[in-house]
């Protein structure tokens, strides 16, 4: 069974009136449990749109033509809503903003206390999902929230949905405006959560050596629809298009290609770092062999 | 950057009541609600609400985006409608029941309230329809120039309009991204009695005024930046200018007051003729 199933998703907002804007345009789309995907697209190409209706936070419009069902549950059905919303757990742009009780510990606990769940289980999860993303319980369980640093803040937004152990997690521009340590480190975190809380990652991007780097598949959106779909290699391949809808290649892609220009014979689909260092590592040993054995190879 | 926001929200058609000057609609608009509070007569209602219309239909709004701002004060309506229905006591008694007694002249006066609010809220909120808030702050501070002369700080007011109205949509916006991140982590805000539902507001509140802290506080640093100056004599880069079209507006609705003050107060009684002309016997 496949987590996410979305058939036919059309979205309109502020409809019949001069700012009428198609945000959504007919979207089909099935994700496998245990994927972590990627979804590209230039702003305003209906990414936010698309994640707030996995948990039925925006309501599909028109119930006869579209269905969104994740994890069996349907999102058009009132009475699962509430176990939809814990079953996705989403992480909003710039997170750190929706934070509002007066220690770490109780912003944290607020999802799973809105679950209803036991105070043990409530303290031990608070516990836990605070050291997930970093931080040591002890030094920071009863400091407010608003007088850490932003990378911090982001930490603790994010444990605040890890909390609740969905089996699905949505992040929506997770390191927007972190430096560069702080980008890393949460990238690597989101990476660690796949194998510790939610075995399904979905994460929306501008950063496409990040995508490159992470996703087991990509989506990319232009204009409401989904114009390419595939892993990060097949879909960065896809030079002429990516670059149709607004999008750029990963530097590792950008680079590959300076040198296939400049005469140097690297494979096609090089979208990270490490994938580039291999093939050149390869060309270097096979280069080196050929000298062994006395090829005419410069 | 204007969402969702079903209240008088400005809602752009470049019609001729759109590029009317902020200052004549201002006025006008304040005109049309002290007359509204003039009229007696049913007859005086169906001339206003053709006036409206006739306002409506040159703007070429559709009806529906003016009557979406009675919807907010439609409580209130509800409320003092009912009041008034059953406790004026003057005239022919219709109905009584315990302390409730309903009278024709309850009912009339019920009627034409529900008129006069209707009326007024839908005639104020062409002026938001019509007019972006940047046009609005300029005109009130045109016309609050006088008061320079007593040294009242009009520029810094116009500046803290300008500043209030430009930031509605953003909190708007902001607070609807706010619950729905609280609601992606199961909160609930319609369940529940009148504490349950204030205290669920809690998480959308706070973050909701600790962000404006901060966004106040990076917009005068930004306006600092810029060397900005609330004392300095400042230019505009549009300057409004009285038009033809402003004039045939300002004569339209002079003669629709003074049709409605001559009903009142001149011809008493011309209007209530009409009246009992149409009703006849339900008056
Ligand atoms: N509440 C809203 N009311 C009206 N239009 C909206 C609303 N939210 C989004 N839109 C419009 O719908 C389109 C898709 O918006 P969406 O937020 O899904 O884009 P996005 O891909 O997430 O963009 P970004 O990368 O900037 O976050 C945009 O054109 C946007 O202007
Ligand atoms: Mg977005």
């Amino acid at each position: 069974m496949s987590a996410i199933e979305l058939k036919d998703l059309t979205y309109i907002y502020s409809k019949k009136t001069p700012f009428e804007k198609r945000a959504l345009d007919d979207i089909n789309l099935s994700v496998e449990e245990g994927t972590f995907l990627g979804i590209i697209g230039e702003t305003g190409s209906g990414k936010s749109t698309l994640i707030q209706h996995l948990n039925g936070l925006i309501k599909v419009q028109n119930k006869k033509v579209s269905s969104v069902v994740v994890n069996g549950l349907s999102a058009t059905e009132k009475k699962t809503l509430k176990q939809l919303r814990f079953e996705v757990g989403i992480v909003f742009q710039y997170p750190e903003y929706q934070l509002f009780e007066d220690t770490v510990k109780k912003d944290v606990a607020y999802g799973p206390k809105n679950m209803k769940l036991p105070q043990e289980e409530i303290d031990a999860r608070v516990r836990r999902a605070l050291e997930v993303v970093g931080l040591n319980y002890d030094e920071f369980a009863e400091r407010s929230p608003f007088e850490l640093s932003g990378g911090e803040k982001r930490r603790v937004a994010i444990a605040g949905v890890i909390a609740m152990q969905p089996k699905i997690l949505v992040l929506d521009e997770p390191v927007a405006g972190l430096d560069p340590v702080g980008r890393s480190e949460i990238l690597a975190l989101i990476k660690q959560l796949q194998k510790d809380v939610s075995p399904t990652i979905i994460m929306v991007s501008h950063n496409m050596d990040d995508i490159a780097m992470l996703a087991d598949r990509i989506i990319a959106m232009y204009d409401g629809k989904i114009e390419l779909d595939g892993t990060p290699s097949e879909v960065f391949c896809n030079r002429e298009k990516i670059k149709e809808i607004g999008l750029d290649l990963p530097l590792a892609t950008r680079l590959r290609d300076k040198l296939v220009e400049k005469g140097i014979n690297l494979p096609d689909g090089i979208v990270t770092p490490a994938q580039l260092e291999a093939s050149l590592a390869a060309i270097k040993n096979g280069t080196a062999k050929d000298e062994v054995g006395g090829g005419d190879n410069v | 950057m204007f969402r969702d926001i079903s209240f008088g929200q400005y809602y752009p058609t470049n019609s001729l009541v759109h590029k009317l000057d902020a200052r004549v609609k201002l006025l006008l608009t304040i005109l049309f609600v002290v007359v509204i509070f003039f009229i007696k007569s049913y007859f005086g209602f169906m001339l206003t609400a053709f006036v409206l219309i006739v306002i409506i239909l040159t703007a070429r709004l559709p009806i529906i985006s003016v009557l979406k701002s009675i919807r907010g004060i439609l409580f209130i309506i509800i409320f003092t409608s009912l009041i008034n229905l059953f406790f004026v006591k003057q005239g022919e008694i219709l109905w009584h029941w315990k302390i409730f007694t309903i009278t024709k002249v309850g009912v009339h006066t019920t009627i034409k309230m529900v008129l006069r609010l209707v009326l007024l809220i839908s005639g104020a909120s062409l002026l938001s329809l019509t007019t972006t808030p940047v046009q609005l702050a300029d005109g009130v501070e045109s016309i609050m120039a006088p008061l320079k002369l007593i040294k009242f700080p009009v520029r810094d007011v116009a500046m803290i309009m300008s500043i209030a109205l430009r930031f509605i949509p953003t909190l708007f916006e902001e607070t609807n991204k706010i619950i729905a991140a609280q609601k992606a982590r199961g909160a609930s805000f319609d369940t529940g009695g009148f504490f349950a539902r204030a205290k669920a507001m809690m998480p959308v509140l706070i973050p909701l005024f600790v962000n404006s802290f901060r966004r106040a506080d990076e917009l005068a640093f930004a306006m600092d930046a810029r060397c900005y100056n609330a004392t300095d004599k400042r230019t505009k880069m549009k300057k409004a200018r009285i038009g033809f079209g402003d004039i045939v507006a300002l004569l339209f609705m002079l003669s629709f007051a003074t049709v409605i003050l001559l009903d009142r107060y001149y011809f008493a009684g011309v209007g209530i003729t009409i009246d009992y002309w149409i009703f006849g016997d339900l008056l």
